[in-house]
């Protein structure tokens, strides 16, 4: 009949109104800044640098090879590397960045950043309460606002922080190792006292980053 | 003087909160007698616009939390304890929002616009009786007053959409002006059996013809307690939703293809006026119903007749609101065709058909045999029964006739 469609929903409206009352359970709703929801793995707001250990300046693993900085579709990040060099986590020297800054209100969360690093010294991060009084200078982070322990990489997106952790101790292990084969290659070399013998080969490279 | 004055004053309240006639007397007694009408009206209306105003500010806070409450949401809570002084903060709000008009805008018109349509609503509040003595103007047309006043917000409505010079604002107005033309057809034949039953046009009247009881005392001889005056009540709540453009014939404003329709172009204050507009509209309307169908300011019970007057009228007027915003979180909105074809097919033809039933209803009275009650009853309710299913019927027939085929969707 005509008009039942209306009753029924009517009685369906009146339900959910009077059950939001009684039953708790019905509320969806989660009222944020005393509230809160446990932050989700799959998070991602803006790019943060992870460093290693407890010296930011020391563990910060970007080696400001600046390909992030030419692959930003926004542009919104400016490097500038430094003129001398310190050891990288295999114990190479490696240039670092001596300015490092992200504008938050030019970038657009595209995490491409984080796809191209070869060095996983660039992550995205899931903090969102990132409001500011001063809309230039207050969203415009410095290296010293962006470096992050790679303790906080494992808390916020723990799955991958595992993942990058044994991906670059498998790539220690792999140079530390060819490193002893080269020793004692070469100290097999010169306990055999060869005078042609040819040159050492240099130091194993950190994987090369490929080509932009 | 003084004396007289504060005197005055308090017996002006107490009178008015006590039902009694004559509340202003005293009071107006003070003034030379010049000046008397002037301070009448004053006195009038005053208490009409604040007391209308906060049900208004009260109003949406409601709808607001009990739409949220139908959708398990909380609604506002932040402004006040429990969210009660968010009404406070939402016309802050728009007192200080920037008014733009737009540059190819008609400047005068679009002023004028919010102006022209909260007058009309404001003046239909005149003639409604609110309590035993509470009539702002004694009437012997009320009714006709009341619907030729409500016409005019139509114009209002238009002038905004035509000022604007927005495509959004001009199709919004014109899909208005459909709507309330078509509406107001039913809103005043189902009004028309209440006036042929009361035998009268004025509100008061049609308050005092329905102010007696049945069954001792306990069933009240109200016009929505008989087979054509439920009928008409309905019709007249449809309609009215249609006329106070409310959900699910908000289609003057329907977001997802008008933005706000005529209220496109429109900002701060004025948009606040439209908005204030709307719901003294509802209020307005649902205050007819309440005087036409519900028994004006009586008490349901006799013996309850003791609780002042005008405590009734706005219960049953908030109940009215109630059952609005309920509606409002049930149906969703319909499309321009089904709006119209509603009005024009179903209940046009049903509203006529009440007015046959009100006659049939009016002449029976004479009846003097057992059981003539129930059998008036059952004759008029079948007679609006029957062609309401057939009616349906055919309507739906109509619309399932013809199966729509999609060529690239599936």
């Amino acid at each position: 009949m005509l008009g039942e469609g209306i009753i029924k929903g009517m009685a369906e409206t009146a339900k959910n109104f009077l059950g939001s009352y009684h039953d708790p359970e019905r509320m969806v709703t989660v009222q944020f800044p005393e509230e809160r929801l446990p932050a989700k793995e799959a998070a991602r707001s803006f790019p943060f640098l992870v460093f290693d250990g407890q010296d930011a300046e020391k563990g910060l693993r970007c080696v400001a090879c600046q390909i992030c900085e030419k692959e930003c579709p926004p542009q919104c990040i400016y490097i500038t590397k430094s003129k001398d060099k310190k050891p990288d986590y295999v114990g190479k020297a490696q240039f670092y960045p001596a300015v490092f800054d992200i504008d938050i209100s030019v970038c657009m969360s595209c995490q491409i950043c984080v796809e191209v690093c070869p060095f996983e010294a660039i992550k995205m991060d899931n903090d969102v309460e990132l409001s500011n009084t001063d809309r230039f200078g207050g969203l415009l982070l410095n290296k010293q606002l962006l470096a992050k322990p790679n303790s906080h990489f494992h808390k916020i997106h723990p799955t991958e922080a595992d993942e990058v952790d044994g991906r670059l101790a498998a790539e220690k292990a792999k140079v530390e190792a060819k490193a002893k084969a080269d020793a004692e290659a070469k100290a097999k070399a010169a306990a055999a006292g060869a005078a042609g013998a040819p040159a050492p080969k240099p130091a194993p490279k950190p994987p090369t980053p490929p080509p932009a | 003087m003084i004396g007289d004055l504060i005197h005055g004053i308090f017996l002006m309240i107490w009178r008015t909160l006590t039902d009694q006639p004559e509340a202003k007397s005293d009071f107006l007694a003070v003034f030379p007698t010049a000046v008397q009408p002037v301070v009448s009206a004053v006195l009038t209306v005053s208490p009409l616009l604040a007391g209308f105003g906060l049900l208004f500010a009260l109003t949406t806070l409601l709808e607001r939390k009990g739409l949220g409450r139908i959708q398990n949401r909380l609604g506002p809570n932040r402004v006040g304890p429990c969210g009660i002084l968010q009404p406070v903060a939402d016309g802050l709000k728009m007192i200080t929002k920037e008014d733009i008009i737009p540059r190819t805008a008609d400047r005068v018109v679009h002023l004028l616009a919010p102006i022209a349509l909260v007058v009309p609503t404001v003046l239909a509040f005149a003639v409604l009786p609110y309590g035993r003595y509470l009539v702002p103007m004694v009437n012997d047309a009320g009714i006709l007053f009341f619907f030729a006043v409500g016409a005019s917000t139509e114009l209002s409505v238009f002038m905004a959409g035509w000022s604007s010079r927005n495509k959004y604002s001009l199709l919004g107005a014109m899909r208005a002006i459909a709507q309330m033309i078509s509406y107001e057809i039913p809103l005043i034949i189902s009004s028309v059996s209440v006036i042929m039953i009361a035998g009268s046009l004025s509100p008061v009247e049609i308050v005092q013809a329905q102010g007696s009881w049945l069954a001792g005392g306990f069933v009240p001889h109200w016009y929505v307690l008989t087979p054509w005056g439920l009928t008409g009540f309905i019709i007249f709540l449809i309609s009215s939703l249609a006329e106070s453009n409310r959900s699910p014939f908000d289609i003057p404003e329907a977001e997802s293809e008008l933005i706000a329709g005529h209220l496109t172009e429109y900002s701060g204050f004025k948009y606040a006026l439209f908005f204030l507009a709307e719901y003294f509209g509802t209020f307005a309307i649902g205050g007819l119903a309440v005087t036409l169908f519900l028994g004006g300011w009586h008490a349901p019970i006799e013996a309850l007749e003791v609780i002042p007057s005008y405590v009734w009228f706005v219960l049953k007027l908030m109940a009215l609101v109630s059952l609005f915003i309920w509606i409002r979180g049930t149906v969703p909105r319909l499309r321009v065709d089904q709006l119209l074809n509603f009005a024009w097919k179903f209940l046009l033809p049903m509203s006529l058909l009440n007015l046959i039933v009100a006659g049939i209803w009016h002449f029976t009275a004479v009846w003097d045999f057992p059981c003539a009650l129930l059998v008036r009853w059952a004759l008029c309710a079948a007679m609006i029964a029957v062609p309401y299913t057939l009616l349906g019927r055919a309507l739906n027939a109509k619309r399932n006739a013809a199966h729509r085929t999609y060529r690239y969707a599936t």
